[in-house]
C-alpha cells in the first residue's frame, strides 16, 4: 500500500510539473503577444498610465509578474477575459463546465456500455454474419469523423424525421443526439478491443477447464470470459478521454451547447488570451486527473499490475 | 505391432540415389519479408480494395491540378447559386431537380444553365463548383496530413532512436518530456502553436505532428530497446561502426514493419484532425480549402441543400475508412500473430 501512496504522489508531481510548464508557457506567449492593452493609450498622461500599469501589476518586473501568474493560475486564477468585459476567466468556466462535463461523461458511458454489447456479442457468435457486420460497424465507428456523423444525425434525425430537437440544451432530450455522435468513436474502439480480448480468452486454459467442469455456455461468457476481458478495457479510457475532448469542441459548436468546448472556439477566433489560457489549463489538468485515476483503478482491479514499478 | 512383424522386405521400395541430393533444396521460391507481406496484404480482401480506393482517391486529387485549382474552384457565378447534384443521363437525385415547396422544378433551366454543362456535386452559395472543391480539398487534406506524416518519421523516429540507444539517465528524461507532452491535450498544444505561427498548410500539419510524434518516439524506442541487445547490434558494435550508422543501417530497417504501420494510422488521424480544426474555423485559412473547410460550408447550408454537406462527407469518410482498413491490414499483413 505504501508503494501505491509513493506511485500516485510521483504523479501527483509530475502533474504539477506539467500544469507549471503549460502556465509557463501561456504567460510567454501571452507576453509574445504583439500589442498591450495600453497600446493605444497616447492621450494618458503618465500618472494615469501608472495608475493602470499598478492595477493590472504591469508596473513589476516580468520574473514578479511570472510569479504572480503562476500562483494565481495554480489558484484557478485566470484573470478577466478580453470579450466578456470584466468577467472573470474561472466564472465564465465554470458556468459553463456543467453541460461539457455532463456530454463528455454520457458519450462515455453510452460507449462503454454499448461497446461492451457489440463486442461480447460479436466474440460470442465469432465467424458469422453477425460478427462480421458488428465489425463493419466498428470500422465506421472509428473511421467517419464524429462531426460528420453528428451532422448527419441533425439532418435525417433532427430535421428529416423530426424526432429530436436539432440543436440546444434544455433538457434530456436536447442531450442524445451529441450523446450518440461523440460516442460512437469510444462505442467503436471499446467494441473491436473487447471482442479481439474476448476471443483470446476463449482460448486460454481456464475457459477450458470451466468448460470441463461442465458450466453452461452463458456462465462462462459471463462470469469468466466477459470479466477478464473488461479489465484492460481500463487502460482505453484515457486515450477515450483525449478524443472527446478534442470531439465536443466540435460537438459542442454543431448542436449549440453551452460548454467551454464552443467557449474555447469563440475564444481562439476573438483572440480572448486570459480564456484561452484558462481553459488549456483546464484541459490539461482534467485529462491528466482522468490519466491518473485510469492508472490507479488499473492497479487496483488487476493485481498482476504492480503501480510501484 | 503384429502387422508390423508381418512386413516382409517386398514391401518397401529402395530410394532413388539421387533423390538424396534434392531433398535439401526448397521447393517454394524464397520470399523476402516485404514479398511476404505483400502476399498476406493481397489475401486481406478489405484491406486490398482499400489500398485501391486510397491509389485511386490520391492520384485523382494530385493528377487534377489543371482542373480544380485554386483560381478553378473560386470561380463564383452569381447565377448558378446552389445548383443541386447532375449528371449526364437522367437519374433521380442526380438530375438536377430541386424540390421547393412541395414543387419540382428543373434549377438548371431555371438558372438558364447550358445544355450539356453538368456539376457532378452541385454548386454551392457563390455558385462554385463542389465537384472541383472537394478534388482541390481533397488534395490539401492529403498534403496536410503528408507532411505530418513525414516530420513524425524523421522527429519520432529519431526521438525513439536515441532515447532506446542511449538508456538510462538520457532515456529516463526523453520519456518524461513524452509523457508530458502525452498528457497535455492535442487541441491544447496545437491552439498554442497557432497563436504564434500564422495558420497555413506547414504550421497545420507541424501543429499536427507536435502532437502525433510521441506515440511513434513510444514504439520506436520499445523495438530498439530488445533490438539492441541482439548479436548483430554487439558484432556491429564490435567493428566500429558508428552509432549513427548502426541506428540507420541496422536498426530502422528492422523496425520498418512497425514504422510503416505507425505511419499509415497517423495519416487518418492527421486528416481527421485538419478537418476538425479547419472545422472550427482555426484550420486552413480562407482562399484554401480542406475537407474540413467544405464540411463546415456544408454544415452551415444543410438544412435547405444537404448535397452540399453529404458529398464533401462520404469523400471524407471513405477516404478515412480505407486508410484504416489499409492500416489494420498493413499491420496484420507484417505480423500475423496479431490476427484474431
Amino acid at each position: 500500500m505504501s508503494g501505491m501512496i509513493k506511485y500516485v504522489l510521483k504523479r501527483l508531481g509530475i502533474i504539477l510539473l506539467t500544469l507549471i510548464i503549460i502556465i509557463s508557457i501561456t504567460f510567454f506567449l501571452m507576453k509574445l503577444m504583439p500589442g498591450s492593452p495600453l497600446a493605444n493609450a497616447a492621450r494618458l498622461s503618465d500618472t494615469q498610465r501608472q495608475v493602470i500599469e499598478a492595477q493590472y501589476g504591469l508596473d513589476k518586473p516580468l520574473i514578479v509578474q511570472y510569479w504572480n501568474y503562476v500562483v494565481n493560475a495554480l489558484q484557478f486564477n485566470f484573470g478577466n477575459s478580453f470579450q466578456f468585459q470584466n468577467q472573470p476567466v474561472s466564472t465564465l468556466i465554470a458556468q459553463r463546465i456543467g453541460p461539457s462535463a455532463q456530454l463528455g461523461i454520457q458519450a462515455l458511458v453510452f460507449g462503454i456500455v454499448f461497446g461492451i454489447g457489440l463486442g461480447a456479442a460479436a466474440a460470442v457468435r465469432r465467424n458469422t454474419a453477425a460478427d462480421t457486420g458488428l465489425s463493419i460497424i466498428a470500422v465506421l465507428g472509428v473511421s467517419i469523423p464524429s462531426f460528420v456523423f453528428a451532422a448527419l444525425l441533425q439532418y435525417y434525425v433532427g430535421l428529416k424525421l423530426n424526432w429530436l430537437p436539432i440543436a440546444g440544451w434544455e433538457g434530456f432530450k436536447f442531450t442524445i443526439l451529441p450523446t450518440i455522435a461523440l460516442g460512437m468513436q469510444p462505442m467503436a474502439t471499446a467494441a473491436r478491443f473487447i471482442r479481439t480480448e474476448m476471443v483470446d480468452v476463449m482460448g486460454s486454459d481456464y475457459i477450458e477447464l470451466a468448460r470441463a467442469k461442465g458450466l453452461s455456455g452463458s456462465d462462462i461468457v459471463w462470469k469468466h470470459t466477459l470479466r477478464n476481458s473488461l479489465i484492460p478495457l481500463v487502460t482505453l479510457i484515457g486515450p477515450m478521454a483525449v478524443n472527446l475532448m478534442t470531439g465536443s469542441v466540435v460537438i459542442e459548436k454543431i448542436f449549440a451547447i453551452p460548454g467551454i468546448g464552443g467557449q474555447f472556439v469563440s475564444s481562439i477566433l476573438t483572440n480572448d488570451y486570459p480564456l484561452i489560457m484558462g481553459t488549456t489549463i483546464v484541459y490539461s489538468m482534467m485529462l491528466m486527473v482522468v490519466l491518473l485515476i485510469t492508472d490507479i483503478v488499473y492497479g487496483l482491479i488487476d493485481p498482476r499490475i504492480r503501480l510501484s514499478n | 505391432m503384429a502387422e508390423l512383424n508381418q512386413a516382409t522386405p517386398a514391401d518397401f521400395t529402395l530410394l532413388p540415389n539421387d533423390r538424396k541430393r534434392n531433398n535439401e533444396t526448397i521447393e517454394k521460391p524464397s520470399l523476402s519479408f516485404m514479398q511476404d507481406a505483400w502476399r498476406r496484404l493481397k489475401k486481406n480482401k478489405g484491406a486490398f480494395i482499400s489500398l485501391w480506393i486510397v491509389v485511386i482517391i490520391a492520384l485523382a486529387a494530385f493528377l487534377t491540378v489543371p482542373y480544380a485549382n485554386p483560381t478553378t474552384t473560386s470561380k463564383q457565378d452569381v447565377n448558378q447559386q446552389n445548383l443541386p447534384a447532375k449528371v449526364p443521363g437522367n437519374i433521380p437525385g442526380l438530375n438536377g431537380m430541386q424540390k421547393v415547396d412541395g414543387q419540382r422544378f428543373d434549377a438548371y433551366k431555371k438558372a438558364h444553365v447550358k445544355q450539356g454543362e453538368y456539376h457532378v456535386f452541385g454548386t454551392d452559395q457563390f455558385g462554385r463548383d463542389i465537384f472541383k472543391r472537394v478534388l482541390y480539398g481533397t488534395r490539401i487534406s492529403l498534403e496536410v496530413a503528408l507532411i505530418a506524416a513525414m516530420i513524425d518519421l524523421v522527429f519520432g523516429v529519431s526521438y525513439g532512436l536515441i532515447s532506446g540507444w542511449k538508456g538510462g539517465r538520457v532515456d529516463m528524461i526523453m520519456q518524461r518530456i513524452v509523457e508530458i507532452v502525452s498528457s497535455v491535450p492535442n487541441l491544447v498544444i496545437f491552439v498554442l502553436l497557432i497563436l504564434i505561427l500564422k495558420p497555413g498548410l506547414f504550421s497545420i500539419a507541424l501543429g499536427i505532428s507536435l502532437t502525433s510524434w510521441t506515440s511513434m518516439a513510444r514504439l520506436v524506442r520499445a523495438e530498439v530497446l530488445s533490438l539492441k541487445e541482439q548479436d548483430f547490434v554487439s558484432a556491429a558494435r564490435t567493428l566500429g561502426t558508428s552509432p549513427v550508422k548502426i541506428g540507420l543501417r541496422h536498426l530502422v530497417p528492422n523496425i520498418s514493419s512497425t514504422i510503416i504501420v505507425q505511419l499509415m494510422f497517423t495519416i487518418p488521424s492527421a486528416i481527421f484532425f485538419e478537418a476538425l480544426l479547419s472545422f472550427i474555423g482555426i484550420g486552413i485559412p480562407v482562399p484554401m480549402a480542406s475537407l474540413g473547410t467544405l464540411l463546415n460550408d456544408g454544415q452551415a447550408a444543410f438544412q435547405f441543400y444537404p448535397y452540399q454537406l453529404v458529398f464533401p462527407a462520404i469523400v471524407m469518410s471513405v477516404l478515412m475508412i480505407a486508410f484504416n482498413l489499409l492500416a489494420d491490414g498493413l499491420r496484420d499483413a507484417f505480423d500475423p500473430r496479431t490476427r484474431d
